[in-house]
């Protein structure tokens, strides 16, 4: 696909050219550059009225040099070969006022240039292009739909839509322009018990997708089917009863298992936390390298990849933001931890040979860090079991559907998850839904407990769009591919219990 | 970053965007930024940052008639606002287009009322805007290598991160309004961790201008909390009596801010709506009589005086766009006070508008007492650094789950006697407040969980009965 001719229109050559030069001129041994266009749109129609949209568009410049092995980072919103200019001069003020407390000299693995190259993210429709008007059309045909069933009191309907322009430019001579697009519609119902001042809510499980506005008119997802339930299960999970805490065998469907795959081992496995980069904010990890090739991650029926490669991947690229050709790459084999999530810094320092293409920066105003990968649970080889088949080995267990909230510690070792609804498993069968369930549990214990993955027929693509690392804090989309999966005696809480009320 | 800016000045560009509209009216607000950042860890500097941005938006608004022919919302008329923002040297012509585009197209605003009309120009709107770089930071970035050194002597290793940004706000409007806000916003968080990773603590500061905190300051504090985890002390999962310390108060009390919503409320869906319809409004939260407030004009938690939203939510509105805005309290007397309305919701439901609080300061009338205060009446409890990984289990409650983080320390008998490892708690705001029997003095507090974005906080320490501990976290 070609590079977005107003996006080409801006003045990209004469800016980095300018950028790297000065850089250059200065005696950086390394620098790049990165232009970036990013749209963003947001429509929230509330009850079925317009409540939010957002139509916003970032463009700026950053740029990163590394001189005497110190790194600085500048950034401008001016898209101007004199603003490039003083760009350098500032990113190379900062490397020199930096140097003095530097005791890891910065190195970068090496990456072959790869001369001018383009990428697209595979879309047919470029959200953007759609009118706001369209849009709380759509959004307000789904939220009629819900409000005329009897059990739901209040809908928000919502859809996120980004397109990505980026081109990035090195010393090496690597120029790569990529176009991303990601879309991310969501409808939540409410229903409100009166009596009691009471609530519960149910929204859909769709999950955000690297595709364009033909995710919301096309066929990758149903979501007349989806629509047409939602009411049905809302009123059911309003009347079920309360689930009893205690220990269970869990089948967690995708819908819900790719966030614990996120924060469990997406997380854990990032290298600069593992060495402590991120111990002031988002946390170390318990899966330090130490352990790399013998750590005990899970069950044998566990195999995670990294994957920027992913089609319609939300972290899937051609090249990452340090100029490395997108990779695949294992994480975890049959339970035991075998690779990392690196960028050039952290695969030169503990020489790990190339970086596997996992920096990314938010925004042109922001330098690059290790982000994740698509980081993915493989399914079952060959047919493999469906969830049903799944479920038949369960004497007493809870089916888990969808995600909601989320929490685990700093080292990445105690999680708490909650999920959209949740089933009753009883002697195979399901039987009805049970309210206020939250599961918790330490990451190797969970994943130790994996008894059975289901085949390529249970496997979804989840997701999000809000990944937090970094500080300041830099926000990343990234999916996550998983079958349904089966876990043996797992802690379930009630989480109304838990307010001791 | 001050040479080298070629952008318009704001003022001119407001001016310009106004010229343009062919709407009916027309809000435009222009946001200029800039930040200088240094981050570390493992006792060597990491990355940093300089930057300059700015973000132009223009909201149009176009008046529809309704069948009757009139203007202003009724029979089926109303207005339609059309929202569009860029960055940078914008093409301003093209971004008022763009907004009016989709004002076009839109239905009328649910949140329609008369714009807010201009009472003369704030006298520095033509003025430039505030700029930050590296030499506000420059204080830390010289001491650090010092700090290392210190660091290493002693065994420890340092992580962590200065900021400081300014954003100067204009907002013009067709309705003579010509705002300009400076708001400045810093933090410094410092933790330092044992060299075999078993012991770790945190030390946060929010600041304004980055003259009020030093790196030395936060450092001598983590010595002394390390020291204090040289005995290790297993506890298991429980209620316990706890000791929050002003920055872990202001985790809970940003999560509580969040769930002031009045329209969230009246509709059900908010743990302040009341049983039978309608909100818990002058329902008592606390037996203590507690004041939690937003007020701009705060001593050192400044922020603007002014509503400026570049989106409508649901209880922020486009319309209420340079609506004054005055102290609020949220909790009086240990009551809920005060619920967020934007003008039109307000209006609806009968009461006045309130915006959300761009600041948060949690007070108990006449107390005195510092944390070391509280801390040495205390027979045994828990004393927490922070909380972390806040995430809301269930909203009828506001039941949040989360971690301590960096240092947990028993107290028995009035003094610290030991680490003890950390919990995943799971609490709601509202029930720490109802459990609290003893607050401390309010003093200035930053949220290591919120403070990226809130920093502007004043909490005192409490101390909260059976803090629900609900199982034991091995991460130090």
């Amino acid at each position: 696909m070609p590079v977005d001719p107003s996006f080409a229109a801006l003045p990209l050559e004469e800016v980095r050219a300018a950028a790297l030069e000065k850089a250059a001129g200065l005696g950086c041994s390394h620098a790049e550059v990165r232009i970036e266009r990013i749209r963003s749109q947001v429509v929230v129609v509330r009850d079925g009225l317009v409540q939010t949209t957002v139509d916003d568009t970032e463009i700026g410049l950053g740029l990163r040099v590394v001189r005497d092995r110190s790194m600085g980072f500048a950034a401008t919103v001016e898209l101007h070969p004199d603003a490039a200019v003083a760009l350098a001069e500032r990113a190379v003020e900062m490397a020199v006022a930096t140097a003095p407390a530097l005791a890891v000299p910065v190195d970068l693995a090496a990456e072959p240039a790869h001369g001018e190259v383009e990428w697209s993210s595979p879309y047919e429709i470029d959200p953007t292009t759609v009118a706001v008007a369209d849009k709380v059309a759509v959004l307000g045909d789904w939220s009629a739909r819900l409000l005329a069933h009897g059990a739901v009191d209040h809908v928000t309907a919502m859809v996120l839509a980004v397109v990505e322009d980026k081109q990035f430019a090195d010393l090496s001579g690597t120029v790569t322009t990529q176009r991303r697009v990601r879309m991310h519609p969501v409808v939540e119902a409410f229903a409100v018990d009166g009596a009691t001042g009471s609530f519960e809510s149910m929204r859909t499980l769709a999950p955000p997708a690297g595709r364009g506005w033909e995710y919301v008119t096309g066929g990758s997802w149903d979501w007349d089917t989806e629509l047409a339930r939602l009411g049905d299960l809302l009123a059911e999970k309003i009347t079920a009863p309360t689930v009893e805490a205690g220990t269970y065998d869990l089948v967690i469907d995708p819908s819900n298992l790719w966030l614990t795959i996120h924060e469990s081992v997406g997380h854990a496995t990032e290298l600069d936390r593992a060495l402590g980069y991120e111990a002031a904010y988002a946390g170390t990890s318990f899966a330090t390298i130490d352990r790399l090739g013998s750590l005990r991650y899970g069950s044998p029926a566990m195999n995670v990849t990294g994957d920027r490669t992913t089609p319609h991947g939300l972290a899937s690229v051609g090249y990452d933001d340090e100029g490395v050709a997108a990779q695949s790459f294992d994480i975890v084999k049959e339970g035991v931890l075998v690779g990392y999530q690196l960028d050039r810094r952290m695969a030169a320092e503990n020489d790990l040979g190339r970086s596997n293409g996992c920096a990314f920066a938010d925004s042109p105003l922001h330098a690059p860090i290790q982000r994740m990968a698509n980081v993915s649970l493989a399914p079952a080889p060959g047919a493999g079991p469906t969830t049903d088949e799944l479920m038949a080995g369960v004497d007493s267990g809870v089916y888990v559907v969808g995600d909601k909230s989320w929490s685990i510690d700093m080292q990445r070792y105690n999680f708490q998850f909650t999920g959209q609804r949740f089933y009753r498993i009883d002697h195979g069968r399901l039987a009805g839904q049970l309210r206020d369930v939250a599961y918790q549990a330490t990451t190797t214990d969970f994943w130790g407990s994996l008894d059975a993955v289901g085949g390529t027929t249970t496997y979804v693509l989840g997701g999000a769009f809000n990944c937090g690392k970094g500080q300041p804090p830099q926000v990343a989309p990234v999916s996550h591919g998983c079958p349904s999966a089966l876990f043996r005696g797992v802690n379930v809480l009630n989480a109304r219990a838990e307010t001791g009320r | 970053m001050s040479d080298g800016d070629r952008l318009p000045a704001a003022s001119d560009v407001v001016e310009r965007a106004l010229s343009l509209s062919r709407g009916d009216d027309c809000v435009v607000i222009v946001g200029d930024g800039s930040e200088a950042d240094v981050r570390f860890a493992n006792n060597t500097t990491t990355t940093n940052g300089l930057r300059r941005d700015r973000r132009v938006t223009v909201v149009s608004f176009l008046r529809r008639p309704g069948a009757g022919g009139g203007a202003d919302g009724g029979a089926g008329g109303g207005v339609a606002v059309g929202v569009a923002s860029r960055g940078g040297a914008v093409d301003v012509a093209e971004l008022v287009r763009l907004s009016e585009a989709d004002a076009a197209d839109a239905a009328p605003a649910d949140d329609a009322v008369a714009l807010v009309e201009g009472a003369g120009e704030d006298p520095a709107f033509g003025a430039p805007p505030v700029l930050t770089d590296e030499r506000s930071i420059d204080g830390v970035v010289r001491s650090l290598a010092d700090a290392f050194t210190r660091a290493r002597s002693a065994g420890h290793v340092l992580a962590g991160f200065a900021s400081h940004r300014v954003d100067t706000t204009y907002l013009g409007s067709s309705t003579g309004l010509r705002r300009r806000h400076e708001q400045p916003a810093g933090t410094l968080q410092l933790v330092a961790r044992s060299a075999d990773g078993t012991r770790s603590t945190w030390a946060g500061a929010g600041t304004s201008w980055f003259d009020d905190v030093e790196i030395d300051a936060l450092h001598d504090r983590l010595v002394t909390r390390l020291a204090w985890a040289g005995r290790k002390v297993d506890l298991p999962a429980g209620r316990y009596e706890t000791l929050l310390p002003p920055d872990a108060t202001a985790d809970l009390m940003v999560v509580l801010s969040q769930a002031l919503s009045g329209r969230d409320a009246e509709d059900g869906r908010s743990p302040f709506s009341a049983p039978g319809g309608g909100t818990r409004l002058g329902e008592t939260l606390s037996s203590l009589p507690f004041t939690l407030r937003s007020d701009p004009v705060e001593p050192g938690l400044e922020c603007a005086p002014f509503v400026v939203a570049t989106a409508s939510g649901t209880d922020v509105s486009v319309f209420d766009n340079g609506l004054p805005v005055g102290p609020t309290a949220w909790v009086g007397d240990g009551k809920l006070a005060a619920l967020e309305y934007h003008r039109a919701a307000a209006a609806r439901a009968g009461t006045v508008a309130r915006p959300p609080g761009e600041n948060l300061v949690l007070e108990l009338p006449g107390a005195t007492d510092s944390l070391d205060d509280l801390l040495g009446r205390t027979e045994r409890g828990l004393l927490v650094t922070c909380l972390w990984y806040i995430r809301e289990v269930d909203p009828v409650t506001l039941l949040v789950t989360g971690l301590t983080r960096d240092g947990v320390y028993l107290v028995e008998g009035g003094e610290v006697v030991g680490a003890v490892n950390n919990f995943r708690f799971n609490e709601s705001p509202i029930d720490v407040l109802a459990r609290t029997t003893e607050a401390g003095r309010t003093t200035r507090a930053l949220s290591r969980e919120w403070g990226d974005w809130q920093s502007r906080t004043a909490m005192p320490a409490l101390r909260v009965a059976d803090f629900n501990m609900s199982s034991v976290s091995p991460a130090t």
